[in-house]
């Protein structure tokens, strides 16, 4: 079937294949949006990948003092693991150890997930019983005494195993230039897409993994169909107007959420066009039998 | 839909008990049935036709049409999704080891109001008798959840052993407010007096006009506490003075030393 062009960019008939995942997240408040987002990166530092992280988290997005529950401003952040117990064990480690020593912090259930998980539960025992606890509306809260005065977290919150981990657009342009201002574009489009997160470094990975190696023991390598320097010398997908190719992995809470920001990215970097950014599209699977989830790129499409 | 209303015909000749006459347990019963409910206290016979005149609505919602100081009982055992309103006054235990549901009253409750309650949201537009959301004798604890507003006065030993939940009494309070009390919030938005917080084991107290609370609590210094940030917000469609005072600075006084002393009363500083 022959490849499909919008704006001059080469869409591949081909799709992303992704996979159930647990999803969670927490509400992070604080004084100024500065130290909630200050928690909030320090919680997503080194976790890009479940393979050397354990799980993968991110921003979803900044959250106005409206709509937070104690009226200051705040940063949702959204996490993911491979199962409920890893994604439990995660959350808690991550709260306990950055966002309870992050000044200012409160913390909020924010994902409506058909399981819960506790946090505060776990994280009050910090308080060496000078902790209190306030059921307000039916939700308990605990109020641990701190430095610069309480931590405040919700003793639950909410875990989906709906999630979906993996969805990803392959962006592949002349030069590293101008292939990063077509993947910026992208991100920054689909970071406005609800309940989905690109959990690599600024959104972006450059080192694409094919499943199994060369050495024995490693179960991921690099991509060398998509690496432009070994065109050559290897059996390579990329053609030669292409000099630089790099990746965006989504998660979502739903497998909707993963379709609608792939769907934000690919119209950002179709509307850039070649000259300013990307030539040609991609997405990466395993041959469709790993995955339940597939992600067409023509169904896709602006 | 019209409510299930209940009108008052005359004042009842004794104590009633009306903890039958809640949906639930109204539920499936004619008119008929429902008037023969006994419902005095007494030898002498008291039954539900003989007070009320009944007309049929949606069984979500009960409705007394005139109260008296002898309705005891209203609302016990009430469960979440159902509503009651009396339009007059109640007598003792209204909405009594409630498990859920609304109940308002638009006149004012004799003693042992919200007693036990477990989730029910109580509203009483007038004032309340002694031990408001108190235990009964021989009991261990008082309300354990739900929520109780009372826009005028308190008697004494309101909130006594409570046990979680919340209490808001926006007038004054009697003797011995928030005494003895496990867990959960009350608070005072009028004059608060006699022995305020004794025994308080981890409540949170909280005094809008301060008080005397004596030399076992201790003054733990003014702060922006986020807790109350979140509570005033929640509070403020059901009180709005609670919320105001919530909304402040507060000094916090760590108390009751005497005891467990990890709980607290919270003034505007």
């Amino acid at each position: 079937m022959p490849d499909i062009v919008r704006n001059g960019v080469t869409i591949d008939d081909n799709f992303a294949e992704a996979f159930p995942m647990s999803g969670t997240g927490i509400l992070i408040t604080a004084p100024n949006p500065k130290w909630a987002r200050q928690a909030a990166l320090t919680m997503t530092g080194f976790a890009t990948s479940v393979i050397g992280c354990g799980c993968e988290a991110g921003i979803d997005c900044e959250v106005s003092p409206q709509d937070t529950p104690d009226g200051r401003p705040g940063v949702r952040v959204l996490l993911f693991a491979m199962s409920s117990k890893d994604a439990e064990k995660q959350l808690v480690n991550r709260l306990g150890q950055c966002v309870l020593t992050c000044p200012g912090s409160a913390v909020y259930s924010t994902v409506a997930g058909e399981f819960e998980i506790k946090v505060g539960d776990a994280v009050r025992q910090f308080g060496d019983k000078w902790q209190m606890s306030k059921v307000i509306d039916g939700r308990r809260y605990w109020r641990v005494p701190v430095m610069d005065g309480e931590f405040f977290c919700e003793g639950k919150v909410g875990l989906t195993k709906k999630s979906v981990g993996g969805g990803n657009l392959l962006i592949m342009g002349a030069d590293w230039d101008k292939t990063m201002r077509a993947t910026e574009a992208a991100v920054s489009a689909l970071d406005r897409v609800a309940d989905a997160i690109a959990p690599f470094p600024g959104g972006i990975v450059r080192s694409g993994s094919k499943v199994g190696s060369q050495y024995k023991g490693m179960s991921a390598s690099t991509n060398d169909a998509y690496c432009p320097a070994l065109r050559g010398v290897t059996k390579s997908a990329l053609d030669e107007d292409i000099g630089c190719v790099l990746e965006i992995v989504i998660d979502g809470l739903t497998d909707n959420a993963v379709r609608e920001a792939m769907r934000a990215g690919l119209r950002a970097i179709i509307e850039m066009g070649p000259e300013q950014g990307a030539k040609r599209v991609g997405a990466g699977n395993y041959g469709g039998k790993l995955g339940p989830f597939h992600y067409h790129l023509k169904d896709l499409l602006p | 839909m019209k409510p299930f209303t209940f009108a008052l015909r005359q004042e009842p000749p004794q104590r009633v008990d009306l903890s039958p006459l809640t949906p639930d347990r109204l539920a499936g019963k004619s008119i008929a049935q429902i008037e023969e409910i006994e419902i005095g206290v007494t030898r002498i016979s008291t039954k539900v036709g003989d007070l009320f005149k009944i007309s049929e609505g949606d069984l979500k919602n009960v409705r007394f049409e005139g109260g008296s100081t002898r309705f005891d009982l209203v609302g016990a055992k009430l469960l979440p999704g159902f509503a009651i309103h009396v339009e007059g006054d109640v007598g003792a235990q209204c909405g009594r080891l409630a498990k859920g549901g609304t109940i308002t009253v638009a006149g004012s409750a004799g003693p042992h109001a919200a007693s036990g309650n477990l989730g029910a949201d109580i509203e009483i537009k007038g004032d309340a008798g002694d031990f408001l959301a108190g235990p009964l004798a021989g009991e261990l604890a008082g309300m354990a959840g739900g929520r109780i507003i009372v826009r005028g006065k308190a008697g004494e030993r309101a909130g006594d052993r409570l046990r979680r939940g919340i209490l808001i009494i926006e007038g004054d309070a009697g003797e011995d407010f928030g005494a003895r009390v496990i867990a959960g919030t009350i608070f005072c938005l009028g004059e608060a007096r006699g022995r305020i917080g004794y025994l308080n084991k981890r409540g949170s107290i909280v005094l809008a006009r301060g008080g005397c609370f004596g030399s076992t609590y201790v003054d733990c210094g003014a702060h922006e506490l986020n807790f109350a940030r979140l509570f005033a917000r929640r509070l403020r469609n059901h009180s709005a003075q609670a919320a105001e005072v919530l909304s402040r600075r507060l000094r916090r006084y760590g108390g009751d030393t005497a005891v467990y002393g990890k709980g607290e009363i919270l003034t505007p500083d």
